[in-house]
């Protein structure tokens, strides 16, 4: 068994598996396994790394799946050349990224995901004493938030655009877990980490996005928009870091290569986590947002389902089901409000590999014609972050992947054709 | 103490953790432009995690790697573009 993706679910699925005695290889783009949650080794991470290591497991790091030569057989471009995957099943668990929206100054150096200042912070850069603002939607931001103040960060303010501080007030019938997310939004202080000099506590505003970074060679400020109950506010604020992401979209090129249906962006499984196609599973954020515990069961289940162990999967249905409810209800509460729509100024980029503004897009009817016009999603990052912005902006849907689904050097494309 | 690698960024040389990803070390520089966009915009990462590009840089001699996802080596030869459009 082949899988794609050694985070949560990735990680999961391979453990039931090895544990039934599949042969089991994982395949990873990033330098170290883990994924973008587990970025770094934390302490929760550890108790699923030991498993990893309790069982025959091959984790093959920085490899780029980009090709399939024919059924079972996959390439993967690593710093030393191609290496070719074989599998009888596969489970991809590729994943999620994040939404990036587009607003004017968004493309100045220093504007990054949450995530994205997150994984800076994790894998070297000083934060120490950097004016930081975490912006943006989602559960992320205010993981975010703590971990950055924890480093030190001077943390300005934590915006969330939907309005959950409302929510957490009236939120009647809510889940107790997702009660608990909203209402750490009410408390005033302090989650830096223990020991951690003492801080001026941070604002948490819902309700509240960024409508402009400025600054000329680099990011200098944002101006804010807080819609209150007593309408609304606008302000500016000088700062060294914006962290702005719109929560999470599935990764699902090398599902869409394999031929595997797609359901409103998100890959779509059986009970067993299999895809339309057969022998092929997916699990994790690929197949759905849903968070670390989702995640979890769900590569424990496709794992299980690969090795035969049909019933010991179906055990953990009712675990799944209960966090499929609260990842719908998630999802709902972060819901991205129409003003969003309209922050992008017509001169604003869009696609940042081939710098498209929104007023050349406008133009077109569909993603299909904007590309064939404007390049628009055909740089580097082939749509995976102008993509998600148009689907919001415009309902425009990601048109048919093709190999390689990403970038690869000529030397691997070469490689394809001694393979074959 | 914590074991650390020295690496080169546009000739400065600058002290990380061993582990450090490379984009870490660019930012610590006080450099921001790590490419210069299609129409000449200075940027710099994005997403953090090998998927945007925006913060790919020159790694010794070799285009168009993504610092975000390399991990620094002991005398890597780092090279941006140049940090004021007009330089």
């Amino acid at each position: 068994m082949l899988v794609v993706g050694a985070g949560p679910a990735g990680l999961a699925a391979a453990w039931r598996a090895a544990q039934n005695r599949l042969r089991v290889t994982v395949v990873d783009d990033n330098p170290t396994a883990g994924g973008q949650i587990w970025r770094g080794g934390p302490p929760e991470a550890q108790v699923w790394f030991e498993r990893i290591r309790s069982v025959d497991v091959e984790v093959i790091n920085g490899a780029r799946v980009f090709q399939q030569l024919g059924p079972g057989i996959l390439l993967a471009e690593t710093n030393s050349g191609v290496c070719e995957l074989n599998y009888s099943s596969v489970v991809l668990a590729t994943g999620a990224r994040e939404r990036f929206l587009p607003f004017p100054g968004w493309t100045l150096p220093n504007v990054m995901g949450a995530g994205g200042l997150q994984a800076l912070v994790k894998t070297g850069l000083p934060i120490e004493g950097k004016r930081v603002i975490v912006a943006g939607s989602g559960p992320l931001l205010l993981a975010v938030g703590a971990y950055l103040r924890g480093h030190g960060a001077e943390m300005l303010l934590i915006a969330e655009q939907a309005a959950v501080l409302r929510l957490a007030r009236f939120g009647i019938g809510l889940m107790g877990q997702l009660k608990k997310l909203l209402e750490a939004w009410s408390l005033k202080r302090d989650f830096s980490r223990k020991g951690a000099k003492a801080q001026r506590k941070t604002r948490n505003l819902s309700g509240c996005w960024v409508s402009e970074a400025h600054g000329e060679e680099k990011l200098e400020g944002v101006t804010l928009v807080h819609k209150g109950v007593r309408g609304g506010k606008r302000w500016q604020v000088e700062c060294d870091f914006l962290a702005c992401g719109f929560h999470l979209v599935p990764n699902v090129e090398l599902a869409e290569l394999l031929g595997c249906a797609v359901e409103n962006g998100s890959v779509r499984v059986d009970e067993f986590q299999q895809t339309t196609v057969p022998n092929i599973y997916s699990a994790g954020e690929t197949t759905g947002i849903g968070g670390l515990e989702l995640s979890l069961v769900e590569g424990e289940i496709a794992g299980l389902a690969a090795a035969g162990k049909h019933e010991a999967a179906r055990e953990m249905f009712a675990t799944r089901a209960k966090q499929r409810k609260f990842a719908d209800l998630l999802n709902r509460t972060f819901a991205l409000r129409d003003e969003l729509k309209h922050l992008a100024a017509p001169e604003t980029i869009v696609c940042r590999c081939e710098d498209v503004t929104l007023e050349r897009l406008r133009a077109h009817r569909s993603w299909r014609a904007a590309k064939l016009q404007t390049r628009c999603g055909m740089g580097p990052c082939q749509g995976r972050v102008c993509g998600g912005a148009v689907e919001f902006l415009f309902g425009w849907q990601p048109t048919s992947v093709r190999p390689p689904v990403l970038p690869v050097r000529i030397d691997s494309l070469l490689a394809t054709d001694k393979h074959r | 103490m914590p074991e650390t690698v020295t690496l080169v960024v546009n000739g400065v040389s600058v002290e990380m953790p061993a582990g450090s990803m490379v984009s870490a070390a660019i930012l610590k520089t006080g450099m921001h432009a790590f490419r210069r966009s299609v129409t000449g915009e200075p940027r710099g990462p994005l997403c953090g995690m090998g998927i945007c590009f925006e913060c790919r840089v020159t790694i010794d001699g070799e285009q168009h790697c993504r610092s975000c996802q390399t991990i620094c080596r002991n005398g890597m030869d780092v090279q941006t573009e140049p940090q004021k459009a007009q330089e």
